[in-house]
């Protein structure tokens, strides 16, 4: 459902992406690997359409749609979710008042009907407590003055209440402490299913004992440099990235 | 425009549902300013010679004085010889019935309901009594017979002054004298319409009374003249709203309102600022230069300030309490939005002369295109004022790099027995913000109108419901365009 073909994009003036394959089907949890600043949130960014990115040669479709042709919106509507790296605040918007408007967004583009107040709010509350916010996190601005583990479970929030079809999970482990990261594993592993899939960038096999992979990619210098299944995120953990180059 | 920020602020329209001009036989005076301008419209009045008398000293003052020039805004003189000071349609109405169907349709087009219509059965639809104002004249004042049950004055300042003229001649310029500022001078001597309402004592008002102002003549000045007395334990809500068509030349409206609360009365002001902001140019658009002021005379007593500011080239306002009474209360709430080329220098004055006297100000400046954003006030506490107590909040919004926000808060405390708390603060709508609603499935225009009005919640709530609910969208569409 996942295609992408040749990528290359620049952050500026910079290449950072360097030829990028990769095709992910239904049903498949892939994990990204690779060193700081080998692109793997650039990659993630130009899939999701971030502005201040150029793509200079390849293409990325989902489900046979031209993602590159779209505005990010439209890229969302059409189920692209990213779990930022760094989420920010939006302060004075709440995060119910955020997560209808996404919600809102979603089912008019996909044609569904609009939530009631009342059907939204049940959602949402369950979704939140699933993921151990409290109660008190409707009414409180987007991320505003959550700590950094709070963060990272909002962003799973919003996952498990657009449903995507494809979700981008930049480092959402990072800075979780182990309760919280069983947490935010127990909210990936619910909402993996056949209709979806799902690409996690990740420093630690640690994660991937919670979120077993189907396939693991090391990305080194704008290019994926090895593929492998779950047993390649260990050697790479024994091994770290030395050895691996990237491709000529 | 390029960099870190060129997805906000890229397009820049405007769409001014309200620029359209009615096409009205007129009577309208020669530009120009002098003795016999100000008695010819005292004539039209047929006003006694007490008023006469009181608006030739405020031409022989006015004369005088100079513009004032400290405010944080640009625009090139004003000649006050090429403004017309009055301008009315021909026919002038006697009753509803009698209004000319094109202001009518005018006002249905604005949204203003110039009917009686009753309350659906079994629906509560709040009652809004509405008066009417025509470039110089009011044309019509709705549910005149229902408020008089009540004993609530409420008409056009000109009637008043006949039907009731020792209150008008005890109150007027009581709280804005004619000198105390270069525009209160020249409203004093030209004035020539707006509204008045008294409420009895131990009255509350029957429902809400509100002013619609409308400027629609070429080259004409609007200088309306608001006076509101509320008295013993009396309650009112007052809404104003504006508009003008879209001209462009520059247009002026210097009015004066003045409120009086005397012991434990209330008074709750709401204006819904939208006058003709001028193009994306600069181009055309009013210039709101106005003075507001209430005096909180009795004790107990509380006048509240309500703003909501989208439209004017230039806004030059600063609705104002003077704390007299012991123990009275003053707040000021307040949302200016500035885009394109607009200038805005706003803000209030509490001066707290009483015991125990309070004041709360909530000021949230918005920041769009190329326009300039000021908050100004100032806090006084008299050397008699112990107890007094000021709280401040000052935020302000920008949307874009090109934009500006300023704020100049004077505090001046002469007894160490008040307290003032001041807190400020500046965001800014990023593109990273943007991007973040985009992502999650929201385009640029409903993220910026979200994430403006979380921004203006606090003060939004302090609206009457429908209102605020015409706010929102009024913010909205005054944004059109602020994001590409
Ligand atoms: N908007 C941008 N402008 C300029 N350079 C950028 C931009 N975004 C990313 N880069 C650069 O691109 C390179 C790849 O960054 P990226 O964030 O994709 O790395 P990463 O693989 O996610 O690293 P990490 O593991 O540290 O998160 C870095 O050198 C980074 O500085
Ligand atoms: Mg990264």
């Amino acid at each position: 459902m996942l295609r992408i073909e040749n990528l290359h994009a620049n952050a500026g003036d910079e290449p950072i992406l360097r030829g990028v394959n990769l095709v992910v089907r239904p049903g498949e949890v892939h994990a990204l690997m690779g060193p700081n600043g080998s692109g793997k949130s650039t990659l993630a960014n130009v899939i999701a359409g971030r502005p201040g990115y150029d793509v200079t040669a390849g293409s990325v479709s989902l489900d046979g749609v031209d993602l590159l042709a779209l505005p990010p919106e439209e890229r969302a509507q059409q189920g692209v979710f990213m779990a930022f790296q760094y989420p920010i605040e939006i302060p004075g918007v709440s995060n119910m008042e955020f997560l209808k408007a996404a919600l809102d967004s979603r089912n008019a583009a996909q044609g569904r009907p609009e939530l009631s107040a009342v059907q939204f709010l049940k959602l949402a509350r369950a979704a939140a407590e699933r993921l151990g916010l409290g109660p008190e996190f409707g009414k409180r601005g987007v991320n505003e003055g959550f700590s950094g583990g709070e963060k990272k479970r909002n962003e799973i929030l919003q996952m498990l209440l657009l449903e995507p079809r494809l979700a981008l999970l930049d480092e959402t482990d990072s800075g979780l402490d182990i309760d919280s990261l069983g947490t935010v594993a127990a909210g990936v592993n619910a909402f993996a299913g056949e209709d979806n899939a799902i690409v996690l960038v990740t420093h630690y096999a640690r994660l991937l004992e919670h979120i077993v992979p189907d396939h693991v990619h090391v990305l080194v210098a704008g290019r994926i440099a090895r593929s492998g299944d779950k047993s390649f995120a260990l050697e790479i953990e024994a091994k770290g990235y030395g050895w691996l180059t990237a491709p000529a | 425009m390029s960099g870190p920020n060129a997805a906000v602020g890229e397009r820049l329209a405007q769409d001014y549902a309200a620029g359209f001009v009615t096409d009205i036989e007129s009577e309208t005076l020669p530009p120009g300013l002098n003795e016999a301008t100000v008695r010819f419209i005292s004539g039209k009045k047929s006003e006694p010679a007490w008023l006469l008398a009181w608006r030739l000293q405020a031409l022989a003052r006015w004369r005088k004085m100079t513009a004032p020039q400290w405010a944080h805004v640009t625009f090139p003189p004003i000649d006050f010889d090429a403004i017309s000071y009055y301008s009315a349609p021909k026919q002038g109405p006697k009753s509803l019935d009698e209004v000319d169907p094109e202001l009518l349709r005018t006002y249905e087009k604005l949204g203003i309901p110039l009917h009686e219509r009753a309350a659906l059965a079994g629906v509560e639809t709040p009652q809004v009594a509405v008066d009417a104002v025509f470039d110089s004249v009011s044309v019509v004042t709705t549910f005149k017979e229902k408020l008089r049950e009540a004993g609530v004055i409420f008409c056009p300042i000109a009637e008043a002054v006949r039907e009731c003229p020792e209150l008008v001649q005890k109150y007027l310029g009581s709280v804005v004298p004619q000198s105390d500022n270069f525009y209160a001078a020249l409203n004093s001597a030209t004035f020539s319409d707006g509204s008045f309402v008294y409420v009895p004592k131990h009255t509350r008002c029957p429902m809400e009374l509100s002013t619609y102002f409308r400027i629609n003549a070429a080259n004409t000045g609007q200088f309306e003249r608001t006076l509101i007395i509320a008295d013993e334990g009396s309650y009112v809500s007052y809404l104003e709203g504006c508009t003008a068509p879209m001209r462009d030349e520059n247009q002026l409206h210097a009015a004066v309102v003045e409120l009086v609360a005397l012991d434990d009365a209330e008074i709750k002001y709401s204006t819904v600022q939208n006058w003709y902001p001028g193009d994306e140019q600069g181009r055309g658009g009013i210039y709101n230069f106005v003075t507001k002021r209430g005096a909180c005379l009795g004790a107990r007593s509380k006048i509240s300030w309500t703003q909501v500011e989208t439209g004017s080239a230039i806004t030059w306002k600063y609705p104002s309490v003077v704390l007299r009474g012991d123990g009275s209360v003053g707040e000021f709430h307040s949302v200016a939005l500035t885009n394109n080329r607009q200038q805005a220098d706003t803000g209030t004055k509490m001066l707290h002369i009483g015991r125990d006297t309070k004041s709360t100000i909530v000021s949230k400046g918005i920041s769009a295109g190329r326009s300039q954003n000021a908050y100004r006030g100032r806090v006084l506490m008299n050397p008699g004022a112990s107890g007094a107590r000021n709280y401040t909040q000052c935020d302000s919004l920008l949307i874009g790099d090109e934009c500006g926000a300023h704020t100049f808060p004077h505090i001046e405390s002469r007894t160490p027995e008040a307290i003032v708390e001041h807190e400020a603060s500046t965001s800014k709508v990023s593109d990273e913000h943007l991007f973040l609603c985009a992502q999650r499935g929201i385009d640029a225009e409903k993220a910026v109108s979200m994430i403006v009005n979380g921004f203006c919640k606090e003060v939004f709530r302090e609206l009457p419901m429908e209102f605020a609910v015409e706010a929102g969208k009024l913010l909205e569409v005054s944004l059109e365009g602020a994001v590409g």
